[in-house]
């Protein structure tokens, strides 16, 4: 039972962090760069086109950026499921 | 060559057949299956079928038209209404699920001990989804009138019995297998006409790209050549924002935290099979919405431009006479206003700041209303009527199906919260799925009554159930999750002065003291739209020091969570 919660402790630290580590890019593309930074990073454009590179952020760039989070979220979790309970189901 | 009126009776007809088909082909034989589909959802269909729960008329009618008059000031609503997703699928939804029962009061009746606090969440959940549900109905009518040329009245009561067929027959089941459907029409009638119009102006068929890349032709972007037209005719560069950078910053979060705290998205993954296929689902979500989420800005520049340079064609103000039909079909429908204040016939049409070549102001004398952006898109650019039609068929599938799982909420709060987990325990299955039945069809009735006498104050209560769902339920399940020895004590008093001070400021500016409502009078300048965020700053820190002083959970309730935060075993 200790062996058990131990390793349920482990899990979930592990999580905090990957969790904290996606929050902070979150954080920065929308209220960062889209926001905050914006006026700054306006004087910029993307490569290639005519965007000033806040408004990207703040109209497409950060849109993006959440769905990779998701997903790299997802596929991590599902590996460290499999690494510390590895009897799970292969759903 | 078809008309638009009968290809929309087409479309609209043939898109109503198959939700009504396939509403019968999954109709729901227990409660299992009427509050989370069996649980047999698989995840992409779940993250479609979400998309289309999330994507309202506001999404797919109004959204654009928002951006497109409000410029880089409108990207609170982009990265609001998606960043939440974020929260969503690492903060909530794989816990929820885990968790695994039918609604989120349940988790929060249970998490913390108490069934004052399921009470508050019930009296939230359905307060939120009819004030939701009201603008769908509205939604629906406004279609139907505009190209079908019925009533608003006839056109609410067809979108009701649709919606009653297969909300109270399948519940769940029936709502997810008509929403994947509902998805795949709503995104196919957004992005045709963007990719159309993109291809004409920069000649690229991704909407995307298109709008700030250079125009066929030309050395300049559309975006570039927008914000050229903006300070030619005084408005404020649509590249720039307000420069209130703190009210921005308040409006995303408290949409960010309210999105994540939505009932009727939340219960949307308690339908998939594991918590595997939550955090997948959560994935494929946001990428269905984001096709349309960022296609909307590129909508919103290809319509900004085509209505300026229908008005302002080679640096002069065109006559009234000139304009094309579209501008008197709208001009009935009184969303579009001309007033020739001048008296010259021409359309002078310019912000705030617009001086002639004398340095005298203009008056501006042509009113707009937003809404009419995305319908009147693809008249305005002359696409064929049959593109014309789909986006109608598009606005009704987005405006049914979020109303569809708003509904469905409600039935659900009130069969299983109210009824069965407080008042009747004793009910049997059979009695509580009739009940939830009833309810579903009490629910629909209600909805289209406030379709067709809608209260006059439907914009300001959406912003209402942002901020109330950001006070209350986001801080209430993320604690109940991450902190083990958070306590009934703490979540209720944080929930109850998150409200109170969220619903407050915003009844005081909104319907007290309108003529307050300015950036002055606000407190640290920030809206009544992102005071939601001060809202959940409160209910943190008050639930933490109430904690402090009062006991720790049972015993039972730590192993729960302890519970909660391990994926399931074989």
């Amino acid at each position: 039972m200790s062996q058990d919660s131990d390793v349920a402790r482990q899990y979930w630290r592990k999580n905090l962090k990957l969790i904290s580590l996606l929050l902070t890019i979150w954080a920065l593309v929308s209220l960062g760069f889209g926001i905050a930074l914006a006026p700054w990073l306006d004087q910029y454009q993307l490569p290639g086109t005519e965007f000033p590179l806040g408004f990207w952020f703040a109209q497409q760039g950060s849109i993006y950026v959440f769905v990779i989070l998701i997903f790299v979220y997802a596929w991590r979790m599902n590996r460290l499921d499999d690494q510390f309970f590895s009897d799970q189901d292969g759903r | 060559m078809m008309s638009v009126t009968a290809w929309t009776y087409l479309l609209v007809g043939a898109s109503f057949l198959l939700y009504i088909v396939i509403a019968i082909r999954s109709r729901a034989s227990s409660t299992e299956e009427f509050y989370i589909a069996g649980q047999h959802v698989p995840p992409v269909a779940n993250g479609m079928a979400t998309a289309a729960d999330w994507m309202s008329a506001a999404s797919f009618i109004s959204m654009a038209g928002i951006i497109s008059f409000s410029g880089y000031d409108g990207s609170v609503y982009l990265m609001g209404w998606t960043g939440g997703y974020v929260l969503l699928a690492l903060l909530l939804a794989p816990y929820l699920r885990k968790f695994g029962k039918f609604t989120v009061p349940d988790f929060i009746g249970e998490r913390y001990y108490s069934q004052t606090a399921r009470l508050v969440a019930v009296i939230c959940a359905i307060f939120v989804s009819f004030t939701y549900v009201s603008g769908q109905m509205r939604g629906v009518g406004v279609v139907f009138s505009r190209f079908l040329e019925v009533d608003v009245t006839i056109g609410v009561i067809i979108g009701m019995a649709i919606v009653f067929i297969y909300a109270v027959l399948g519940g769940m089941k029936g709502i997810t297998y008509t929403q994947v459907a509902q998805y795949c029409v709503l995104i196919f009638a957004f992005m045709v006409p963007a990719i159309f119009i993109s291809l004409m102006v920069a000649g690229t068929s991704i909407p995307q790209i298109g709008f700030g890349s250079n125009m066929i032709g030309t050395e300049t972007s559309l975006l570039s050549r927008l914000d050229g037209l903006h300070e030619q005719l005084g408005f404020t560069k649509y590249t720039l924002g307000s420069g209130n950078t703190i009210n921005l910053l308040a409006i995303t979060i408290a949409l960010m935290a309210g999105t994540a705290g939505l009932p009727h998205v939340i219960i949307r993954f308690y339908t998939v099979p594991s918590v595997r296929a939550a955090r997948k689902s959560a994935g494929w979500a946001l990428l269905f919405i984001a096709i349309l989420y960022t296609t909307a800005p590129a909508v919103a520049v290809f319509a900004r431009t085509n209505l300026i340079d229908t008005v302002y064609k080679d640096g002069e103000f065109q006559p009234y006479e000139q304009m094309p039909d579209w501008f008197q079909t709208w001009e009935k429908t009184e969303l579009i206003e001309f007033d020739d204040k001048n008296g010259d016939g021409l359309i002078q049409y310019v912000g705030k700041s617009a001086v002639d070549s004398a340095g005298q102001p203009i008056a501006n004398e042509l009113t707009i209303d937003r809404d009419i952006m995305v319908l009147a898109n693809p008249e305005i650019a002359e696409l064929p009527n049959w593109v014309i039609a789909l986006v109608a068929a598009g606005g009704l599938a987005a405006a049914l199906s979020t109303a569809a799982g708003l509904l469905l909420v409600v039935s659900t709060s009130i069969s299983h919260d109210l009824l069965r987990k407080w008042l009747r325990p004793d009910l049997s299955e059979k009695e509580e799925l009739l009940a939830a039945r009833i309810a579903a069809g009490v629910a629909v009735c209600v909805a289209g009554y406030l379709g067709i006498n809608p209260p006059g104050f439907v914009a300001e209560v959406v912003a209402f159930a942002f901020g109330l769902a950001a006070a209350s339920f986001f801080p209430a399940i993320l604690m109940g999750i991450f902190m083990k020895r958070m306590n009934r004590e703490g979540a209720i008093s944080g929930m109850v002065v998150g409200l109170l001070f969220t619903a407050g400021y915003i009844s005081y500016f909104r319907f007290l003291h309108p003529e307050l409502d300015t950036a002055e009078n606000w407190w640290w300048g920030i809206s009544p739209k992102g005071i939601g965020t001060v809202g959940m700053c409160f209910n943190f820190t008050v639930a933490g020091i109430v904690r402090s002083f009062t006991s720790d959970p049972p015993e039972e309730v730590i192993r729960m969570v302890e519970e909660i935060r391990l994926p399931e075993m074989k």
